[in-house]
């Protein structure tokens, strides 16, 4: 049971929402679709659900064309980052009622309602008005509505974002079981987010998404060790991998007149020449024998410190394994850890990565 | 400083009680006084000022052979009126606003705004301007003079109310309640009186109120679309002002006509202030 799609686009008067899109899933994944507000991944959910016809390029399920199928007949769920319930219906009336257009039987529509409920942790909340719930409560029910229908295509977009930081947490953590659960029942699981972190946290394969374009797919391990881009390396780190423009000259990396370091190993095929080399946040330290930096924002955040730095042209965001408020405008050494360096084209292609990938 | 507010509010609040309570109260206390009480001049307190009668009252109820003020008829015939009207109106205008809320319409220039526009731009016009077409229109039907008449030309006058609200409150449904319905197992009719229309009763019903106020008040059209056979309320008041005022039985008339909306807008108060959509989209 495979989902393929074959070169989808639509296209508004001036942007593409989906531009040349393809490509291949099979039952028993989960897909992240990871990209940032506007890329795409809410237009291609609502594609593969039927809502939206692309101007060209097809959908087929299963060795079916997809889009000679209503939405109705589709065999799909959804999931929207608002919270979509029915407000008239009880929560066991919401769950109900997929089940309840298809004619299910009343004794197995409980059993499966309830069955939903138990899963999404809202045992006993059937008889509450939508109304009377927390938020992370209807976003529950809007999941085992999801799940009741035991569907083949499950989409969920951005289910986790309107809720607080915590919830989201909590639920990921949650959702993470039902979501492998489903998986594993013969379902292609496809889960859209901006955020980096929850799409590795889920694993499976994720395809990164801009300006309606799908920019790589691959396992969560390989989009982390070798982005194709420098496009995709920053819309798959938090906070953005950061790129910066030099040169290797000379066995070095010239970054500036004060700015130049070894070459890493990683980097010994590569030519001389102009290149944008990039570095996690996590990458940069502080080290008295370091490069000379102003601050120019420093954010703690639970463990960590998020320190912003300025060097001319340079700017840069170290990740700081420690809680440390540094003054604006105040000096401190910066050390680069080649050894975990990226470079790409000045195009934005990977040229080498420190796992390996191209030269 | 804030006690001057408090007090100035108050005030305010409370003259303006009494400009908006007063001509109910005087037609309270008039409905209840006969000849003799009304001609000795303005007095308001029962069995202190006037001796209590239920002569107005019970005139409501007789024909004018018998003294009455035969109102029973305009009476029914403004509830029928009203009703068909409004609720034509609604129906019709829910559906339309629906159609302008969801899908997009573009003829040349003209897109789904231009459209909403045109249904209210007839609210506009001055009713004269829309009274001689009404008349020539009907007249050539041979309707004039006729509920069913009455009843085509309120459809047409309420509906851009319908439509003006009904879409506003449409807009403010999210759309992905209409597609959570779909891929449920809705085909778009099913999603439309299954989900959608269940939780837009609040903009029905406020829709519905505003359509019945402007039905049941109206005068004008009443006035001139009809002569003998047919006669509303509002008209057949007025022409109890005749050179020989029976004030107690206009009062009671008066009244009777404001009774149906006082009950309507209680039933429907809370609709007026908050949606039922708080659990749609959080």
């Amino acid at each position: 049971m495979t989902l393929i799609a074959s070169n989808l686009s639509i296209k508004s008067e001036k942007n593409y929402h989906l531009n040349d899109v393809s490509f291949t899933m099979s039952k028993g994944e989960i897909y992240t679709i990871i990209g940032r507000t506007l890329a795409g991944k809410t237009t291609l959910l609502k594609t593969i659900a039927g809502l939206i016809s692309p101007d060209s390029g097809g959908l087929a399920f299963d060795g079916h064309d997809f889009g000679s199928i209503p939405v109705w007949k589709r065999e799909i769920a959804m999931v929207y980052q608002q919270f979509i319930n029915y407000p008239h219906l009880t929560v066991y009336q919401n769950v109900a009622f997929p089940l309840k257009q298809r004619g299910i039987q009343k004794t197995e529509i409980h059993r499966r309602v309830k069955a939903a409920l138990s899963q999404v942790g809202l045992g006993g909340f059937g008889d509450r008005k939508i109304q009377a719930l927390s938020g992370g409560q209807q976003q529950r029910v809007a999941l085992a509505r999801s799940l009741v229908k035991e569907a083949k295509i499950v989409l969920l977009d951005e289910p986790l974002v309107n809720l607080d930081y915590k919830l989201r947490e909590q639920l990921r953590e949650e959702f993470r079981g039902i979501f492998d659960t489903k998986a594993s029942e013969d379902s292609i699981l496809i889960y859209s987010s901006t955020d980096p972190v929850e799409a590795m946290q889920l694993g499976g394969q994720i395809l990164v998404m801009d300006e309606g374009r799908i920019l790589q797919q691959a396992s969560a391990k390989e989009i982390y060790e070798n982005p194709i881009s420098a496009k995709v390396s920053q819309i798959t780190n938090d906070p953005a991998m950061n790129l910066f423009d030099g040169r290797i000259e000379d066995g070095c990396i010239v970054l500036s007149p004060e700015i130049k370091f070894n070459l890493p190993s990683h980097f010994n095929g590569l030519p001389q020449g102009d290149f944008t080399f990039g570095l996690r946040a996590a990458a940069i330290s502080l080290d008295d024998n370091g490069f000379p930096f102003s601050v120019e924002l420093s954010e703690i955040s639970g463990s960590e410190t998020f320190l912003h730095v300025r060097h001319e042209g340079l700017k840069i965001v170290g990740l700081l394994n420690l809680v440390q408020n540094f003054p604006v405008g105040g000096k401190v050494s910066i050390r680069f850890d080649t050894k975990h360096l990226y470079a790409f084209a000045r195009d934005g292609r990977l040229k080498s990565s420190p796992y390996g990938g191209l030269q | 400083m804030s006690l001057f507010y408090s007090t100035l509010k108050y005030l305010v609040v409370t003259l303006w009680s009494i400009f908006v309570i007063a001509p109910f109260l005087w037609a309270l206390t008039t409905s209840f006084k006969d000849f003799q009480s009304v001609t000795n001049g303005a007095t308001y307190i029962p069995w202190v000022d006037f001796e209590p009668t239920l002569d107005g009252w019970r005139s409501l109820f007789k024909s004018p052979a018998q003294g009455g003020v035969a109102i029973v008829e305009p009476f029914f015939n403004s509830v029928i009126v009203t009703a068909a009207g409004s609720g034509i109106s609604i129906i019709l205008g829910t559906l339309a606003a629906y159609s302008l809320s969801r899908f997009t319409f573009r003829v040349g220039p003209i897109r789904n705004g231009d459209i909403t526009f045109f249904f209210i731009s007839q609210r506009i016009m001055p009713p004269v301007v829309l009274s001689i077409p009404f008349f020539i229109m009907l007249g050539k039907l041979g309707l004039l003079d006729t509920l069913f008449g009455l009843i085509l030309v309120y459809v047409v006058l309420l509906m851009p109310i319908a439509v003006w609200i009904m879409v506003d409150f449409f807009n403010k449904v999210p759309i992905e309640i209409d597609e959570t319905a779909l891929i449920d197992g809705c085909n778009p009719y099913q999603a439309f009186f299954k989900v959608v229309l269940p939780n837009s009763v609040p903009g029905i019903i406020v829709a519905g109120m505003f359509c019945m106020i402007f039905g049941w008040t109206d005068f004008f059209f009443a006035f001139i679309l009809t002569f003998t056979e047919v006669q509303l309320l509002p008209v057949a008041i007025v022409a109890l002002n005749s050179s020989i005022t029976p004030w107690w039985s206009l009062s009671a008339a008066a009244l009777v006509s404001v009774a149906p909306l006082v009950v309507v807008a209680f039933i429907v108060e809370r609709y007026l202030s908050k949606g039922n959509l708080s659990g749609a989209l959080k």
